[in-house]
């Protein structure tokens, strides 16, 4: 049941993401930056609402005032900063929930992600809590309204001794000191929310925080021409001698409060406390099955860091060695929050197929899928390679090329394949050229593998693809699970231009000694799966 | 030129999203109560009477104390709960008997409920029981109250000079 809404939902964001995608470019895609975009406009709010507050006045008549003056005398600035408050507000409640409905399409939120998909959870009642006391502070018919659902829905709870919603029921019982009590609680609320935002990403390596600058600006200046367009307004002083019948209401901050009038405040409390539990242990239902972490090789590894450097998770870190070798740190693995994904192997610079060792081994290894495995299946697949233009798919598990039946080898991450195993094919003649199949470049399913694939293979980022192999006989194709027939015809393409292409010459920079070069009798050995 | 464009397409974009967003900041409407009516709010806080009578302590047991929590009489905790009506024209819309709140059941009891009403002229009634007797009441009101639309009348009791107010 949930697999299916999971996959619905994924079909449904992969729709969405493509004609963005090609708007925007994958790296300014807003569908891909909900998380910064949050950040962003929480930002946003912080500054305008300091801002605003200079204006503000505590008081039961004066608040309103003092609202009025700012939006209507001083619209230019203050006015407009009103409408960035209000709007930030609001666009940071739909990244939540979009960024909330994307990670669960994507199953972004079981094993060890757990911990970011639960922290999200405290995220979104202090983000509502701090947007309903924004709305009480402005003590218009919709503040007056906010207050009395509010304070009936918290005298549902056992906790007052005096109903608190008697304080709206007439203008004597209410005094200015309850606006200096909302507005600490609008201050120290949001400010308690950062602290979580911050908690939140604690278990990411290079969270993405800020939203490219270009998609920044274009927020920005999206946000003047609607605050112009449409500024926030107040909705008449709040009377409590009447009833606010008809309100304006914010609906991506209130939705519920209608539902008070059709369900008893118990009732929504409990649809509050059962979505907060639905939520809370989402991860474990059910539980992701994971495979076995990464182990580390201290044999074969230098404490280079390249493995924690790329690790998407933390789940690695450098310590001080153990084993007595020459070198100052060694890499460990935190088993509760390695995801098994392969890009520390990847990142090895041990990781070469072409060791000649007896048993291939590496500084760092999936006890599931080593890469004397991954080599073998290469070399495997390889084999059954005929024709001209022959392709080898190096597939990530969440893209396109996934499903391949033939020609591919499955990885779990396309970041796993260390650049040298490009190298050992193209030189060993295994095929005429690579196609690297991983996901959608904006919805990389463990973040940094299309990123460090990329860099890899342009020379930015160790370990590089060497300059001796032939670009042109290398694809790369990002495309997710659902565009399955983009991603064969790329293949298809490529291989059709491999065949054109004349026979391949890989020369090794370094002079050539008889000892190295490869005997006659060693190369067919090598294409059978010997290496 | 092509990038001017490319931007201006994606300023576009973004800018009829957020566009959508703020206009849901404050539409639709939302009518909480039917046009042409008022709510009338019936909520007060106020202690009954204990619900046993106090008894005078013995000089022993008042010695059998701690000298700092010696007292002359033991008066129990717990309150009475207070029974209340409200009718309408003649026609009962709520009775309740409202507990006491607090662990012990020693704080006041408590009533906050809302009526919709269309608009119009109502003859109101409201009566409370806060004692031991099992029958009649100890404090009511009654009045012809006209309703406007949109109004929010209040029915409230004032311990202190023991009367139900109406606002």
């Amino acid at each position: 049941m949930i697999g299916a809404i999971r996959s619905a939902l994924r079909t449904g964001f992969a729709l969405i993401e493509q004609p963005f995608d090609r708007l925007f470019g994958p790296t300014l895609n807003p569908v891909a930056q909900l998380g910064a975009l949050g950040f962003f406009f929480f930002w946003i709010v912080a500054v305008s609402g300091i801002y605003l507050f200079i204006f503000f006045d505590t008081g039961i008549e004066r608040a309103y005032q003092s609202v009025e003056y700012l939006t209507r005398n001083q619209w230019f600035h203050a006015g407009v900063m009103r409408s960035f408050h209000r709007y930030a507000s609001d666009l940071m409640v739909v990244m939540v929930a979009v960024h909330l409905l994307r990670e669960f399409a994507y199953d972004h939120y079981r094993g060890v992600r757990w911990y970011s998909w639960f922290t999200g959870l405290p995220i979104i009642w202090l983000l509502y809590t701090s947007g309903i006391t924004g709305y009480w502070l402005v003590w218009d018919k919709l503040a007056q309204y906010v207050a009395i659902v509010s304070s009936e829905l918290l005298d549902w709870l056992p906790i007052f001794g005096e109903p608190i919603a008697r304080n709206f029921i007439s203008t004597g019982t209410l005094t200015s000191r309850f606006f200096s009590l909302m507005v600490f609680m609008h201050v120290a609320v949001p400010l308690f929310l950062l602290f979580i935002m911050w908690v939140h990403i604690l278990r990411i390596s290079r969270p993405k925080v800020n939203p490219p600058r270009t998609l920044a600006l274009l927020s920005l200046a999206a946000l003047v021409a609607v605050s112009i367009w449409k500024p926030a307004m107040s909705q008449g002083p709040a009377d409590l001698a009447k009833v606010p019948a008809e309100v304006g209401l914010d609906w991506f901050f209130l939705p519920l409060y209608p539902l008070t009038n059709i369900w008893s405040n118990g009732t929504v409390w409990a649809f509050l406390g059962a979505f907060s539990l639905m939520i809370a242990v989402m991860p474990w239902l059910p539980p992701l099955r994971r495979a076995k972490p990464a182990e580390i090789d201290l044999a074969h590894c230098n404490g280079c860091a390249r493995c924690a450097e790329d690790c998407p998770y933390e789940a690695i870190r450098m310590v001080g060695r153990t084993d007595g070798m020459p070198f100052p740190t060694q890499a460990q693995v935190n088993p509760s929050l390695c995801v098994s994904c392969g890009i520390c192997v990847g990142a090895c610079p041990s990781s070469t197929p072409f060791r000649r060792t007896q048993d291939l081994r590496t500084g760092i290894d999936l006890p599931e899928f080593s890469l004397k495995e991954l080599r073998e299946r290469v070399v495997k697949v390889a084999g059954g390679l005929t024709g001209a233009g022959r392709v080898l798919v190096l597939a990530c598990e969440h893209g396109a090329a996934a499903g391949r039946l033939e020609g591919a080898v499955v990885l779990p991450c396309v970041a796993m394949a260390p650049p040298s195993l490009i190298d050992f094919v193209l030189s060993r003649d295994l095929a005429d050229g690579v196609a690297v199949a991983g996901c959608a470049e904006s919805a990389c399913y463990n973040r940094l593998g299309v990123m460090w694939t990329e860099q890899r293979f342009a020379g930015t980022r160790d370990p590089y693809l060497r300059a001796r192999v032939p670009r042109e006989r290398i694809a790369k194709i990002w495309a997710s699970a659902l565009a399955v027939k983009k991603a064969e015809a790329e293949i298809a393409a490529f291989a059709a231009r491999l065949a054109l292409l004349p026979p391949k010459r890989l020369r090794s920079p370094l002079p050539v000694s008889p000892a190295s070069r490869p005997t006659k009798a060693r190369e067919p050995a090598q294409v059978r799966g010997e290496p | 030129m092509t990038r001017a464009l490319r931007l201006t397409g994606q300023f576009a974009i973004i800018a009829a999203l957020f566009a959508a967003i703020a206009w849901l900041s404050d539409r639709p409407i939302y009518r909480q109560i039917p046009e042409r009516s008022a709510v009338m709010m019936l909520t007060f806080v106020h202690s009954a009477d204990r619900r046993g009578e106090c008894r005078r302590l013995s000089p022993e047991e008042i010695a059998r104390l701690p000298p700092n929590m010696r007292r002359v009489q033991d008066c129990p905790r717990v309150r009475r709960p207070i029974y209340v009506e409200l009718d309408v024209d003649g026609r009962n819309v709520y009775r309740a008997n409202l507990p006491p709140t607090g662990i012990a059941g020693d704080g006041p009891s408590r009533v906050y409920q809302r009526f919709v009403l269309p608009t119009g002229r109502y003859d109101v009634a409201v009566r409370m029981r806060d004692t031991a007797r099992a029958e009649g009441f100890d404090h009511e009101r009654h009045e012809t109250i006209d309703f406007a639309s949109n109004q929010l009348f209040v029915i409230d009791y004032r311990p202190e000079s023991g009367e139900f107010i109406f606002r």
